[in-house]
């Protein structure tokens, strides 16, 4: 079994397999990565790193590109408002 | 601009098949080689490492094209995001959280990939509406589909080689919808049992799943207002029908990634950067490979990036520039097959979105009349995404060629230039400058 990660995403707990992306664990989750200029909630579309879609507020600062990212023990990670 | 200079005989940016092959063979001529990529680990997108699939092998020629880039001295940086080049010799990258980074070098070589190409339609930007590809890297990165039904649709080859993948984790692929007609997609087959070797990993491996070819998908249909999607509407020119499923996987082709060429200024042939034989571009000292020359795939680009690594140490290899020249050859053939179809361009009604980042509905371009025109008027593709996604489709939709490409071609925090300032506040920034930059 590969370790797993504990991080909290908007306020509640999630575990995950270590090596798993932020935006994996958001989809898990059923968290929108972010919600639209008009207010649509959205998830990740690309999977890498170019569209944008998939940013996030993670540990206090927004607009990371959550697939590029992997879980670290104890992240929290928020809907980018 | 200030920072850390790192000097370099050959500087690669990207570590996809042709930014390893590139680095390997110029590092084993005994040249000082940097590698820069955007992702955590190498391996580009088509050989992105996947993490927690108990059926997943190691890919044999992925572990072996890293290992030779290890033993060959080649110094590989991971996380770095280049936003600015010029011609002088230099390149600017960032790092998360870090300083930005300057790189200055004897040659530079481009292998920056491509990526996929998305066409808007009503209920695109539904949670569970994914990229082709889109998908396949998020299950790499983590996320479970077992037991999920998805609809694999669009264009291309990756298609198929998608829909294996998600198979093999466990979804339920309950239809691949390919847009381009039965009779082209033959021909085409047909062309490549003349050239073995190119013969596509998707269509040896086909995976037990409806194929339907000449339809294509015309709306992702939420299970309430705004939420997560229950099925599709597929059309095939007469008949129309939905598809009840969980997840759509969707992309039509590649487009090639070629922001920093276009600031270096390289010629173009088309959509693709020009080179020669030796994959030179026409602006001295820069070099690009792979997909950014032309949609040709995997084999391609290592026979390109090892042509490029040893030009740059002065060396040639006359059986890699024929095989580079059936690359070509491949990559127009490919092109023409899968070429798209006019219906796609009406599917998008006044109301949907087609820049994802600034929410602009396709009835506001419709009495633009350019690029520049929407952008002024409307702010279509001025987001954090700076056109990457609604610029092909545009080019696409309204044959409006893309306006000049200016730096920094990514949104980079204000941390990376000023080190002193505190992450809320190099956030702040960020967002402020996405959105002045590119008029």
């Amino acid at each position: 079994m590969p370790e797993t990660i504990s991080v909290t995403i908007n306020g509640a707990a999630q575990h995950v397999a270590a090596g798993t992306t932020v935006a994996a664990a958001m989809l898990i989750a059923g968290q929108p990565t972010r919600v639209s200029v008009s207010g649509e909630r959205r998830a990740p579309l690309c999977g890498m790193g170019i569209c944008f879609e998939c940013r996030a507020v993670v540990n206090g600062i927004a607009h990371r590109r959550t697939c590029q990212i992997q879980c670290e023990h104890g992240m929290t990670v928020e809907t980018n408002p | 601009m200030t920072g850390d200079t790192n000097r370099t005989d050959v500087l690669v940016v990207g570590a996809g098949p042709a930014g390893i092959a590139a680095a390997t063979a110029a590092a084993r001529h005994g040249l000082k080689t940097i590698v820069l990529d955007d992702n955590p680990s190498a391996g580009g997108q088509i050989w992105r490492d996947a993490i927690a699939n108990p059926h997943a092998k190691k890919e044999a020629a992925r572990e072996r094209a890293i290992q030779s880039l290890r033993a060959s001295g080649a110094q590989l940086l991971s996380g770095r995001s280049v936003f600015a080049a010029d011609a002088t010799g230099a390149v600017w990258a960032a790092r998360e959280g870090g300083p930005q980074e300057e790189f200055r070098y004897q040659s530079l070589i481009l292998a920056t990939g491509a990526r996929e190409r998305f066409l808007p339609f009503p209920g695109w930007t539904l949670p569970g509406v994914f990229g082709a590809g889109g998908l396949q890297a998020l299950v790499k990165g983590g996320y479970p589909v077992a037991g999920k039904r998805v609809v694999v649709a669009g264009t291309g080859p990756l298609l198929l080689a998608v829909a294996k993948h998600l198979a093999e984790d466990g979804a339920k692929v309950v239809r691949i919808v390919e847009q381009a007609p039965l009779k082209r997609l033959m021909s085409f087959a047909a062309s490549l049992a003349t050239n073995p070797a190119k013969l596509l990993e998707g269509l040896r491996f086909r995976p037990r799943a409806p194929y339907s070819t000449g339809c294509w998908v015309t709306e992702a249909i939420g299970a309430t207002e705004g939420q997560k999607l229950s099925a599709v509407r597929i059309s095939g020119g007469v008949k129309t029908w939905s598809e009840p499923c969980d997840l759509l996987a969707g992309g039509y082709n590649l487009v090639p990634n070629t922001e920093i060429a276009e600031l270096l200024r390289c010629a173009f042939r088309g959509s693709f950067v020009r080179v020669d034989d030796s994959q030179r571009t026409s602006v001295p000292h820069v070099f690009c490979v792979g997909e950014p020359t032309g949609i040709a795939g995997l084999d391609a680009a290592l026979v390109q990036g090892e042509i490029a690594g040893l030009a740059c140490a002065g060396k040639s290899d006359a059986a890699l520039t024929r095989r580079a020249a059936q690359g070509r050859a491949f990559a127009d053939r490919l092109e023409k097959a899968f070429a798209l179809r006019d219906e796609l361009r009406s599917l998008p009604h006044a109301d949907t979105i087609v820049c994802r980042c600034e929410d602009v509905p396709a009835g506001k371009l419709r009495d633009r009349l350019s690029w520049t025109d929407a952008k002024l008027q409307t702010r279509c593709g001025m987001g954090p995404c700076q056109g990457r996604v609604c610029g092909p489709a545009i080019e696409f939709l309204m044959q409006w060629r893309p306006v000049s490409v200016r730096q920094p071609i990514l949104p980079v925090p204000m941390q990376a230039f000023f080190p002193g300032t505190t992450a809320a506040e190099s956030a702040a920034q960020t967002e402020t400058e996405s959105i002045e930059e590119r008029v």
